[in-house]
Parts: structure tokens; C-alpha cells; sequence
């Protein structure tokens, strides 16, 4: 539906071709400062256990001999860094800390799908299209949170950083994806092929092609007269190198252009640790390193912005409790997840701990979930963004108080 | 009255409409053909079908085609690509000699590319080794993910080079319903095998020979994790998983009955699921890492009767009950529908004409699942022909990919086609690396991103210009006959090589009005009149034309 008002809109400018769509950069200009989610996925499955470390819980260190981290010891490094007294930080999240310090960063641990598959693309499908055990829901969550939101006319609405449009943004939002802002670009030495591709597409938006071709080509423009590639990180925030800090980096230029963003969604991989994950060392740790980096110097980067932006963190399901045969974990059920920025309560771990002896975990082996993702997702699109749960998963009825999570 | 006749009639009726604009949404022809319809079509008419079945049937044409496939004639032509052991190949597969893992049996896939050794991926992470010394002693072309690398060039190169076209779009079909992920554990050493033991044998065989196959290849066992699923309570006896505890997996069941067969709306329960997944406990993989073969393990088998989709299966039945199974579902009227229905959505339109998908499907019933008499029935139906049909399907990136190297006459050998592989990954289609069990869809709307869009116009661009590398482009041939003083008859010559004629009036005025642009046309030293036309960029404003990205 808002694609098409956007098309519309985007018909009448069809006879002013030539010159940038000043209306479009006028319109998303005045909503500047609107709100912007910007949604993460750690595809693979991240431990959960591993990355916010529930040390206090008598089971945790005797389950894991060989990848438990060590608890917090005062003046110690290479620890993992106490929280509240029961939860911990994975070492490698420490540029997170001074976040959790100032209240912007909150955890929600035990948190995971009703839905009792370990299949990674089951899960990942469930979770995006916020329908947990079907499969034949259309469109994913945050496409259907973007239609929610009042009609705009600007192309970056939603945009993925990454190849493909994600499940959680497809169906008729107008989203658009694009593997770097950079090369979002027309890789041509003279502007001929760039003239002619433009009329050709110019010619009829009531066609999928054109319609896309041709809200490609004004989010081209926009994006040259934003200048939006060139917008340096501020702050002196340095995002680790490698996908995710690379795409972080470029939604934090999104956002700083002023190109009416309200949705963006970005991926992490590398999360599905079964054989030798590694403890305050190793090859979790390097993933989790990358992971808070990039947070910490997106939130570094948008200073006093972050006040207008959420970081809603996710994983399909977490990992089993007790490590393997290969000094790994198998696929398990809850996990934990984070939000940071926005009015968030932080500082806090939510939600309620089941804990980790053998008879409290899920199917003998599994954290159990005790927080529905769909309560934790719910309560950002309708707190930060205002959308009311109803339209964005359909069939649920929240079956537990929203978790307090927003000031 | 045979098929054939009914292709020609129908292609008569349609003739006589004579050619309307693209996009023009002439209503398809309806009821009976008047005699004086089968009088000869005019040529443009009959260009539009060539080029319509070559872009359906096949990846698109090749300078040339339209009149190679006019002179054998159109059905003639359908005909032997119906049956692909009656066409020479052998130029493909020379060009395939190269590339030597597609022809390793599992096991010796397994042997040339071992898998990494743990401790020198340990050792880079904590430092102890750089990346570079670690490549020395384990240089790339002996790692596993050169299987899947040399199976994409493989996959590119015959959808290029191949003249037995049907059956390489019917193996990409095939392997998109029976999707493995190639980056799925110990499936990077199976993906090769099962397309080529799998899929490809049965392309144009019986599809019940397809699920049977599919259903007792490694790959599938392992990806849908049915290698692992056993029995409630079944302890690992031996090896190096001794003692641990297994049980019932779903994942195969499931996406057997709401992927495979039934489709998802094809009546089954939870029950049933359940039910399936015991039927397959036991089917699993004898040394995955060694020898990589199925093989049923009695003793993870639920021995107990098993009731599916109200038919029982009695106990003690081993290894014949998940037989029986795959029976039960290719027997059942939702497997003939669903199949239908994605037949005719490949070839006719994302949204299937019922009326056909019924015909289709009630072939199946008839023939016990015929592809062959199945492809019959939609190539020889007036929906396939239909104006409704025509450019109705948006290319997948790698569909786009193979046909704009074939529109463009390009040569290619089995180099170029490792970087015409990463281009359809680019434009969103990496080969063989569909994470869910879904494969690719085959919808306009999963394709039509703003960032794919411009990747393609981008690659058009590349290709055109000769970018790519050891993709030779002789824009100059192209349009060889073509007066090159004349830019317009330039544009037509260009336009009718790789579009045989077909563009809308639209898309010709603007191709004609960039003619005047210097960039395009440059002119004589005089000034006094154009002398040269850039073919190049020309044919890339084609491929990267709207129409284009249509088959």
C-alpha cells in the first residue's frame, strides 16, 4: 500500500527526470529526527549462555568443563565482566560495557521462540516472519511494521545491508536491499548508460520492473545528494573491520543523511559454534569481539542520535547447556538478546531466569524460553516506533506482562 | 488429435491476432481455432513464439537461434529437447573436462579435499599462525569449498554452452525442489554427486524415481539431519559418538511431505509427520567423512506400526517403511497438484492458470508422475502460448545471467564461467547456496530489488563492454550487415539479434533517441555524419532493458 502512494507520487515527478528529487529529500527532511529500528540478526544461532554468562547459577560452570568462562574476579582480566551479581559479559563484549554502565544497553536473557525446532532455517524463517510454526505467512515482521507506520514518500523507508532481501523485510513495504551504499552506484565512466537505463525504466510504474527501477534511481540520486558514502564517523568511533562493522557503518550513514530511514536490518554469520567454540579466547570470542565493536562504535558514531534509534539484537534459538563431544554446543532453544539506545531501561538483564540444572531446562538439555520473542519484539515497535502489536503478529496473544523494558 | 496438432492450432489462432505491443494484455485465445488460422503466420508473429519458447524451454537465444529453431521447426525442436540424449553435446562437455571434482565419486571428493585441520584453524585464531601460513600448507585448490566453486562454473557453462537446454533448466528446477544447501557440513562433498546421480539422470524421468533417489542420497540425509533421527532412547553403540543419545528428527519428514510432495496445504497432520519420521529412522550415511554412502542402521529403527495419511504401515516393516512412504505421498492427488503447480509456474506464470495446473496434474496421475508427458502438456497448451504468458516470468539472477551471455553470442570457457557464477551470486542468486530447504523461489517479487536491479544493469554494462574476463564479445559481429553509418539501422540489426525484433514501442524510441547522443554515436572527422555506433553500450541499455529481465 505505501509502496504504491510512493508511486504514485513518484509518477508526477516522472516530467522533472532530469533534475534530483528535491521533493523527496524536502518530505524526509522534515521527518529528520523520526524514529529508526534497526534490527540484527546473529544467523547460526549465538550461545547465549556464552555471550551474557549467567555465572551465578550453581549448574553453568559444571555443564561446560572445557568452554565455561571464568566468573568476574575484581582487578582480573580475561574474565568475564560482571553485570549484577549473577549475570556476566563475555569478555569480548567489553566496548559494550560503558553502554550498560550509562543505562542505554539492556539484555533480555532466556528470551526465544515458542516453537520447538532446531533447524537454523526454520527458526530464522519463524522469527522473521513472526509467525512461529507457520510457514505460509507472506511477508516478515518488519516489512509489515513498516506499512503500520504513516505513509511516506521516501525511498530508504527500510533498507537491509546484505544481498537478498531478508525474510523479515519481504512483502510490499518498498523495501530496498543493497550490499553497500557504495556500490549502490551506476559503474559506468560516462552518464550515457546511466541516462538511458533511467529512460527506460522511467516509462511505466504500474510494472513491478519499473516501479523498482525506478525508485532505484531516485534512491541513487538521493543518496549522491545526500552525499551519504562520505559521511565519516563521528565521535572518533572506529567500527571493527569485516560485514557486520561495515554495515553498521553504513545504516549509521543512512541515518546521519537524513534520508527518512525508520527500518534497517543488518546480519552477522558465524554463530553456529559446534566444534571447538572456545572460552575468554577463541573462535566465539573473535565473533562476539566483531559483534560489540561494531555496536559500540555505531552507538559512538550517532552520539546524542542514538536517542531517536533502537538496536534490537536476535539469534533463531540459542545452544545446548551442556558442551559436546568437541568442545562445542549443539543447537539449543532460548538465548539471549539485546536492545540498546532509544529510551531503553538499561542496565538490567529482563526477563526470568529458568535456570540451568537438569529438570529446569528444556527437554533435559535446552535453556528453557520464558520470554517470547514476539513479547520483547513487540514491546520496541510499539514503544519506540508506536506501532501496536495486532497487524505485526498475527494469530499471537501476548501471554506475559511486557517486560518494563522502556522508560 | 496429437499434441503437435494442438500446438498448431493454437499457434494459428494466436497469429492471427497479429502482434500486439508488449504489455498490451491481449486476451489469450479461447475456444476453437477458425480454419483459415492455420494459413502461414506472418513473420513477426512467429519470431515472438520462437523467441518466447527459446526464452521458456531454454535459456534464451544465441545469435542465430530464431532461425535455426524457424527452420527445423518449432515443434520439431521442443520435440528433441524433450529427449536430450538425441542432441549432441559433446562440445559441453569437453569444455567441462577441466573441471574434475563434478566427476568424483564421494569418497574420492572426501579424499582430494580433506577438511581443514582443527588445530591450524585454532592456531590463526589465537595468533600462533598468520592466515598467509596457513594457506601455504593448505593451498585453496585442494579445499572443500572448491567442489561447490568448480559445480557452479559446471552449472553456468552448460546453462551457456549446452544445447540440450530444457534438461539444464529442468536440473536447475529439480535441484531448487530438492534444495541441499552446498554449505551445510559434510554436504560440500556430496553436492556435486547429487546433482549429477540425482537430479540429473531424472530431469525428464519419473518424478517418484526423483524423490526415491533423492530420498536415500547423503546429501539429502545429512542437510535435513535424517542421518541422525532415530528411535526415542537409542544410545549410540560404538565409534566416536559412543554413548550419546539420539532421537526422532522431523526436519526430513516434514519438509519431504511440505516440499517434496504434498505441499503445504497438502492435508497432512503434525500426526503425520511424526508418523513419517519414524517410518525413516534408520536411514542414514555410512562413514560421512570417509565413505559417505546411505546406508540403514536397524538398530536406530523404530520397529513399531506407523499409520500415514490414514494408511498403516505394519510394524517390523525396516528399511520398506520409509518405501512404503515415499509411495503413499507420490501416489497422492496433492503431490500430482503441488508438482503441477510449480510446473507451470517455471514455465507459464507466477500464478499458475488453474485450468492447466488440473490438466497438468491430472497427467501426472495418469502416467505415474511423467515429467516428459507432464512438460507435453504445458508446452502444448494455448495457456503456455497465450498473450497472458508472454514476458510474464521475471529472470532469476542466474536465468539473466546465462541469457544475456547468450544473447551476446559471447564464448566462454570454463574460466569465465567461475566469474559469471559470482555474478548471478551478486545479482542475489548464489549457486547451490540456498540455506532453506525451499531452494530459490521462483516469483518476479523475490528478484526485483532496487540493489539486484542495478547490479544487473551493472553486469549488463560489464558484459557488454567486454569486462568480463575470458568472456569474448565481438559487438562488431553482432550487427554485422548493418550499415554503421546508420545508426538506426544499427539499432534494428542489434535489436533483432537479441531480442529477435521484439521490443515495445517505447523501449525503441529511447534506444533511438540515445543514438543522437555523441556518447553513442560519434561522428565523423569531417562532422559531416555519423560513422561509428558503440555497440557495446548499446547492447548493454538491451540487456539491462526492463524487457530484458523477462522471459
Amino acid at each position: 500500500m505505501n509502496r504504491r502512494i510512493f508511486l504514485k507520487s513518484g509518477a508526477c515527478s516522472l516530467v522533472a527526470l532530469a533534475g534530483p528529487p528535491r521533493f523527496l529529500v524536502r518530505t524526509a527532511a522534515a521527518d529528520a529526527r523520526g524514529k529508526v529500528l534497526v534490527a540484527v540478526f546473529q544467523r547460526g544461532a549465538v550461545d547465549g549462555l556464552s555471550m551474557i554468562v549467567p555465572y551465578g547459577d550453581p549448574a553453568y560452570a559444571t555443564a561446560r568443563p572445557t568452554i565455561a568462562l571464568k566468573p568476574p574476579k575484581r582487578g582480573e582480566g580475561d574474565r568475564a565482566l560482571d553485570l549484577d551479581g549473577f549475570f556476566a559479559m563475555h569478555p569480548a563484549l567489553a566496548p559494550l560495557v560503558p553502554l550498560w554502565e550509562n543505562r542505554s544497553l539492556a539484555v533480555v536473557h532466556a528470551c526465544g521462540s515458542p516453537d520447538t525446532t532446531r533447524s537454523h532455517f526454520d527458526a530464522q524463517d519463524y522469527m522473521e516472519s513472526g509467525t512461529p510454526g507457520v510457514k505460509a505467512t507472506p511477508d516478515g515482521w518488519l516489512a509489515r511494521a513498516v506499512k503500520t507506520l504513516p505513509a511516506k514518500p521516501a525511498p530508504f523507508r527500510a533498507v537491509a545491508l546484505g544481498r537478498a532481501l531478508p525474510r523479515a523485510l519481504q512483502g510490499d513495504a518498498g523495501a530496498i536491499a543493497m550490499q553497500s551504499i557504495d556500490r549502490f552506484d551506476m559503474r559506468a565512466a560516462d552518464t550515457t548508460a546511466r541516462g538511458g537505463f533511467e529512460a527506460l525504466y522511467a516509462r511505466s510504474v504500474s510494472d513491478v520492473l519499473s516501479g523498482t527501477g525506478y525508485q532505484t534511481f531516485e534512491a541513487m540520486k538521493m543518496l549522491q545528494s545526500a552525499n551519504a558514502s562520505r559521511i565519516p564517523p563521528a565521535n572518533g568511533a572506529e567500527y571493527p573491520r569485516g560485514q557486520f562493522g561495515e554495515a553498521m557503518r553504513q545504516v549509521a550513514q543512512l541515518i546521519k543523511a537524513n534520508v527518512g530511514l525508520e527500518v534497517a536490518f543488518a546480519d552477522t554469520q558465524g554463530w553456529d559454534t559446534h566444534v571447538g567454540q572456545g572460552a575468554e579466547q577463541g573462535q566465539l570470542a573473535a565473533r562476539l569481539r566483531e559483534f560489540a565493536g561494531a555496536l559500540a562504535a555505531f552507538a559512538q558514531d550517532l552520539g546524542d542520535r542514538m536517542a531517536d534509534v533502537v538496536v534490537l539484537t536476535m539469534s533463531e534459538f540459542g545452544r545446548t547447556v551442556g558442551e559436546n563431544g568437541n568442545r562445542g554446543t549443539d543447537h539449543g532453544h532460548a538465548t539471549a538478546m539485546l536492545a540498546l539506545g532509544g529510551a531503553v531501561r538499561g542496565g538490567r538483564v529482563y526477563g526470568r531466569w529458568p535456570g540451568l540444572v537438569r529438570e529446569q531446562r528444556f527437554e533435559d538439555r535446552d535453556l528453557a524460553v520464558t520470554t517470547d520473542f514476539r513479547t520483547l519484539f513487540s514491546e520496541v515497535a510499539a514503544r519506540h516506533l508506536g506501532i501496536p502489536s495486532a497487524p505485526l503478529f498475527p494469530g499471537w496473544k501476548a501471554s506475559q506482562p511486557p517486560l518494563g523494558l522502556f522508560a | 488429435m496429437t499434441w503437435l496438432a494442438l500446438v498448431l492450432l493454437t499457434l494459428g489462432a494466436l497469429t492471427g491476432c497479429g502482434a500486439p505491443a508488449f504489455g498490451a494484455g491481449a486476451a489469450p485465445p479461447t475456444g476453437a481455432a477458425p480454419a483459415d488460422a492455420l494459413r502461414v503466420a506472418p513473420p513477426l508473429a512467429e519470431a515472438r513464439r520462437i523467441l518466447h519458447v527459446l526464452n521458456r524451454v531454454g535459456f534464451g537465444p544465441r545469435p542465430g537461434d530464431v532461425e535455426r529453431v524457424r527452420a527445423v521447426g518449432l515443434e520439431a525442436w521442443i520435440d528433441r529437447q524433450l529427449h536430450p540424449e538425441t542432441i549432441d553435446d559433446r562440445a559441453t562437455e569437453r569444455a567441462l573436462a577441466e573441471l574434475a571434482s563434478i566427476r568424483l565419486s564421494i569418497p574420492e571428493a572426501l579424499r582430494e579435499y580433506p577438511r581443514p585441520d582443527p588445530g591450524l584453524r585454532e592456531k590463526v585464531q589465537n595468533g600462533e599462525m598468520t592466515r598467509a601460513e596457513m594457506m601455504e600448507t593448505y593451498p585453496p585448490e585442494k579445499r572443500p569449498f572448491r567442489i561447490a566453486a568448480e559445480l557452479q562454473a559446471a552449472k553456468t557453462l552448460r546453462a551457456v554452452e549446452s544445447e540440450r537446454q530444457l534438461q539444464e533448466v529442468m536440473v536447475d528446477f529439480w535441484f531448487n525442489h530438492f534444495n541441499v544447501f552446498a554449505e551445510k557440513g559434510d554436504v560440500r562433498w556430496y553436492v556435486a554427486a547429487y546433482e549429477r546421480d540425482v537430479i540429473r539422470p531424472n530431469a525428464l524421468g519419473r518424478f517418484p524415481d526423483l524423490v526415491r533417489a533423492s530420498a536415500r542420497h547423503p546429501a539429502m540425509l545429512f542437510y535435513l539431519d535424517n542421518w541422525l533421527s532415530a528411535r526415542p532412547g537409542f544410545t549410540v553403540p560404538v565409534g566416536p559418538n559412543k554413548g550419546r543419545k539420539a532421537g526422532l528428527n522431523e526436519n526430513y519428514a516434514r519438509e519431504l511431505m511440505e516440499l517434496h510432495t504434498l505441499g503445504v496445504d497438502g492435508g497432512y497432520t503434525q500426526t503425520d509427520v511424526t508418523e513419517v519420521a519414524r517410518a525413516f529412522t534408520g536411514w542414514s550415511i555410512d562413514r560421512p567423512q570417509v565413505e559417505g554412502r546411505f546406508v540403514f542402521r536397524p538398530r536406530m529403527h523404530d520397529t513399531g506400526e506407523k499409520v500415514v495419511l490414514g494408511h498403516r504401515i505394519p510394524a517390523g516393516g525396516g528399511q520398506d517403511d520409509g518405501e512404503r512412504v515415499l509411495e503413499i505421498l507420490t501416489h497422492h492427488p496433492a503431490t500430482a497438484r503441488f508438482i503441477a503447480t510449480k510446473l507451470v509456474r517455471r514455465f507459464v506464470a507466477d500464478t499458475p492458470p488453474p485450468a492447466l495446473v488440473a490438466r497438468v496434474a491430472a497427467t501426472y496421475l495418469k502416467t505415474e508422475g511423467d515429467i516428459r508427458a507432464m512438460l507435453r502438456a504445458i508446452f502444448s497448451s494455448p495457456e503456455f502460448y497465450g498473450e497472458d504468458a508472454y514476458r510474464a516470468k521475471v529472470k532469476k539472477p542466474f536465468e539473466f545471467v546465462a541469457s544475456a551471455v547468450r544473447a551476446l553470442g559471447a564464448t566462454v570457457d570454463a574460466q569465465a564461467a567461475f566469474g559469471l557464477a559470482r555474478a548471478s551470486a551478486e545479482i542475489g542468486e548464489p549457486l547451490y547456496q540456498a540455506q532453506p530447504p525451499t531452494g530459490y523461489p521462483d516469483r518476479a517479487e523475490a528478484w526485483v530489488t532496487s540493489g539486484a536491479l542495478l547490479a544487473r544493469m551493472n553486469f549488463a554494462l560489464a558484459l557488454a563492454s567486454g569486462r568480463y574476463p575470458r568472456v569474448t564479445v565481438d559487438p562488431g559481429a553482432l550487427v554485422a550487415g548493418a550499415d554503421p553509418r546508420s545508426p538506426d539501422a544499427v539499432l534494428d540489426r542489434l535489436l533483432a539479434v537479441l531480442v529477435a525484433g521484439q521490443t515495445s514501442a517505447e523501449t525503441r524510441a529511447v534506444l533511438a533517441a540515445q543514438l543522437t547522443n555523441p556518447e553513442i554515436t560519434r561522428l565523423s572527422p569531417d562532422d559531416r555524419g555519423p560513422a561509428n555506433t558503440d555497440v557495446a553500450k548499446l547492447a548493454a541499455l538491451v540487456l539491462g532493458s526492463p524487457e530484458f529481465q523477462r522471459r
